[in-house]
């Protein structure tokens, strides 16, 4: 993408600058420059040190120890890391994570390519676009809530409607087989627009004059589709789909609302594992040896997530 | 990330200036007077112990109480998050099967030297509440309240089949036919043609009103349902109690108990497990949805609420194959073992588990508050609002009574138990399967 050159571009100036070294007086510029920008850096830095790095590093640490929250931390070695691993619910909630992850990121990102084709292809209107993001702008627990309302069995309007089709009271949030399912539609209510206007800001910027031609060609609305606009979004698709990615792992509160991890752990995701464990059972430690698993996977998914997307500069570069 | 950066500057500064001049959020004031932090959960019971904390003051004019009111879902979170940033209330209510992880954290003042210098009677409260907050010597809470369960009914439906106040009174039940309790149940069941659970062609599936509502996110004690019935039974949780190391939710009187409920879904009495309700079960029966189910005493006012359409009555427990059980449950204020002001929040605590500050909550008629003398008065109180609540007090009087389990590891439990027994009820394992699974786990944690 365009940023990559852009960080690239002055760093191979730089380089051949001093490279030449002929002028005395550029170095010591140079060095100013340095310092001027660790100056400027230096509140960020600061800031990352204090709020990322230590707290990871700490985090690290407490992965190996039994940390209680409220006794002093003793040093266990690895003995959570193994314990980990005849967790049978630890692995249940990497599994029901996954599952959760393929059913948002697949309905979400179909549903929003829908979306913005069609605003692409069909209508600029901005009041459609406003509408599109009310969902995303509403805060996540009032979301569960009105849903958890709306899909109750017994007092639920979604209910009451199928009931008129004859079809029986469905227990969207308390049955082990809709659970995650449902879970995974709200959030998808919630966040398919804001993701469909980030891909129709990316389509916007493909050429009109590459629609023109290929409609005077006779291509059909579908061949433009795969064509044309598939091809050409792929970087913005990439780097969206990185973003909900791992925007997806880190349910939280949607469950927290409305299933709490049931029914039977139906939907006990990674996260809502690792709260369980820190908070109601106060075992700091063994949280932390999870939160670091966790961490350790979503960088691995996302390096692999990057090499696809550098691997997919857009062709209109 | 601007707030963040906002937030390490003030403490930063604070950390700077501290030794000198500034005060960073230290809640007391200089003018000689102490505040003491008071936390509770339940927003019912606010305005009356804003009304002790007021009293209280006006007595100790040095002393000011701030309360806190904290929902149930969040308080033990804050709670926990406060003790370890070193900076907790007070005088916080604790509750059975949450204080033991803090006592073991020595969190928790020991009271028994001030009890004793102070002689206050600890046989003044209801038999059996003070042993609960008792360790090795030691005291980690003063008795507050008390809950004790009963069945709480829809009289115009029950009326309708038929049923009358005399019978609900005598209810039995065994997990084998389910006695009267079961014939009642089925009795108030209405399918969607209007046809009660005992009509030969009474339609399960097509269910209008359920005539029992069972809770089952009811956590290792089933105190709003199973272990009620389940100690009927005859079943006992664990070796001894207070303090017991070894569970026992392998016993097949449990799964007797368990299976009952399964098959009162399988009748189509009570909704199913994956098809009930995300509602809490006391909106469903105050909507008219269900007729009969199990409640404690500290929920009276959410059912004798005026603006509850349905008419309700409660009823005693039924009487099982050991007799009729109801748990018992009581609530206790405990002061933070770091408190700044051990002697004025002692003096607090004092006054909370006194008749001056218990009267004044019994008049509220919230809830049963610890000391006999009170009780009485909490009963006339709702007496006379025109409220018939003598059942729950009626247990106590005929010792019908058992405490809840209080051992270390509460709060581990809780999902181990709960997660078999919804296991159970959804059809995914057997009772004796699931339960001796789930006992295995728990007495590993004892380990």
């Amino acid at each position: 993408m365009g940023a990559s050159t852009a960080i690239a571009s002055p760093r191979q100036r730089g380089g051949s600058r001093t490279g030449k070294g002929a002028s005395p007086g550029r170095p010591r510029r140079a060095r100013d420059d340095r310092r001027a920008a660790w100056l400027f850096l230096a509140p960020a830095l600061a800031g990352f040190a204090l709020f990322y790095a230590y707290p990871t590093a700490r985090g690290v640490y407490y992965s190996l120890t039994d940390y209680s929250l409220l006794n002093d931390p003793h040093f266990t070695g690895t003995e959570n890391y193994r314990q980990l691993i005849g967790d049978d619910q630890f692995w249940n909630a990497l599994k029901v994570t996954g599952y959760y992850v393929v059913l948002n990121i697949g309905s979400q990102m179909i549903l929003a390519l829908g979306l913005a084709t069609l605003m692409h292809r069909l209508t600029r209107s901005v009041a459609l676009r406003a509408m599109l993001l009310v969902p995303w702008l509403v805060p996540n627990v009032t979301v569960g809530l009105l849903w958890m309302w709306m899909l109750d069995a017994n007092l639920g309007l979604v209910n009451h409607l199928l009931g008129a089709f004859g079809v029986g009271p469905t227990g969207f949030l308390t049955s082990p087989t809709w659970a995650m399912p449902t879970v995974a539609g709200i959030n998808a209510w919630a966040y398919t627009g804001y993701t469909a206007l980030l891909l129709y800001a990316g389509m916007l910027q493909i050429p009109r004059h590459l629609y023109e031609s290929a409609s005077l060609d006779g291509a059909g609305e579908w061949r433009m589709f795969t064509r044309i606009t598939l091809p050409l979004l792929r970087p913005v698709l990439a780097l969206v789909l990185v973003v909900s990615l791992i925007g997806s792992f880190q349910i939280f509160d949607t469950i927290a609302v409305t299933t709490k991890g049931g029914p039977v752990g139906a939907t006990r995701v990674i996260y809502f594992y690792i709260y369980e464990q820190a908070f109601t059972y106060f075992h700091m430690g063994y949280a932390s040896a999870v939160a670091v698993i966790l961490a350790l996977l979503l960088g691995v998914l996302t390096a692999v997530q990057m090499r696809l997307l550098r691997a997919s500069r857009s062709d209109l570069a | 990330m601007r707030i963040l950066h906002r937030r390490a500057a003030a403490a930063l500064l604070c950390l700077a200036a501290t030794s000198t001049f500034v005060s960073c959020g230290s809640s007391d004031e200089g003018s000689g007077g102490t505040t003491l932090d008071y936390w509770l959960w339940d927003d019912k019971q606010l305005p009356a112990y804003q009304e002790c904390a007021d009293a209280f003051h006006k007595a100790n004019p040095d002393i000011t109480v701030k309360i806190t009111q904290t929902a149930w879902a969040q308080y033990w979170q804050n709670l926990t998050t406060q003790l370890t940033s070193g900076d907790a209330p007070d005088v916080w209510t604790n509750q059975s099967s949450y204080y033991p992880q803090f006592a073991t954290s020595n969190q928790l003042l020991d009271l028994q030297p001030l009890i004793e210098r102070d002689k206050v009677d600890l046989s003044a409260y209801q038999d059996g509440l003070a042993d609960v907050w008792a360790k090795d010597g030691k005291r980690y809470g003063l008795p507050k309240d008390w809950d004790t369960m009963a069945l709480v009914y829809n009289t115009t439906m029950l009326e309708k089949q038929g049923l009358k106040k005399a019978e609900l009174d005598k209810l039995t039940w065994n997990p084998s036919d389910g006695g009267t309790l079961e014939r009642a149940i089925a009795r108030s069941t209405l399918d969607t043609k209007g046809r009660n659970g005992l009509d030969p062609d009474f339609d399960r599936k097509h269910i209008k009103v359920y005539g029992f509502l069972p809770e089952w996110a009811d956590g290792s004690q089933g105190q709003n349902g199973w272990g009620d019935l389940a100690a009927a039974n005859g079943f006992r949780y664990l070796d001894k109690n207070p303090w017991g190391t070894h569970y026992k939710y392998d016993d097949p009187k449990l799964a007797e108990t368990i299976a009952w409920f399964k098959h009162l879904i399988d009748k189509g009495y009570a909704p199913r497990f994956d098809k009930q309700s995300t509602v809490a079960n006391s909106e469903l029966l105050s909507a008219g949805k269900g007729a009969i189910m199990v409640t404690g005493s500290w929920t009276i006012s959410t059912f004798t609420d005026p603006k509850v359409k349905e008419k309700l009555a409660f009823a005693p427990l039924p009487v099982g194959p050991a007799g009729r059980k109801s748990a018992i449950n009581g609530l206790a204020d405990s002061v933070w073992a770091g408190t700044k002001h051990q002697e004025q929040s002692w003096k607090w605590v004092k006054y909370l588990g006194s008749a001056d500050c218990q009267n004044r909550v019994a008049a509220h008629a919230v809830v049963f508050p610890a000391l006999k003398s009170a009780t009485r008065k909490a009963l006339a109180a709702h007496e006379a609002k025109g409220h018939d609540v003598g059942v729950f007090t009626d247990v106590t009087a005929a010792k019908e009574t058992f405490p809840l389990p209080v051992t270390e590891h509460g709060t581990e439990i809780n999902p181990l138990v709960q997660d078999a027994v919804q296991s159970v009820v959804l059809g995914q394992a057997t009772p004796q399967k699931a339960l001796k699974d789930a006992n295995d786990k728990v007495n590993a944690l004892f380990k």
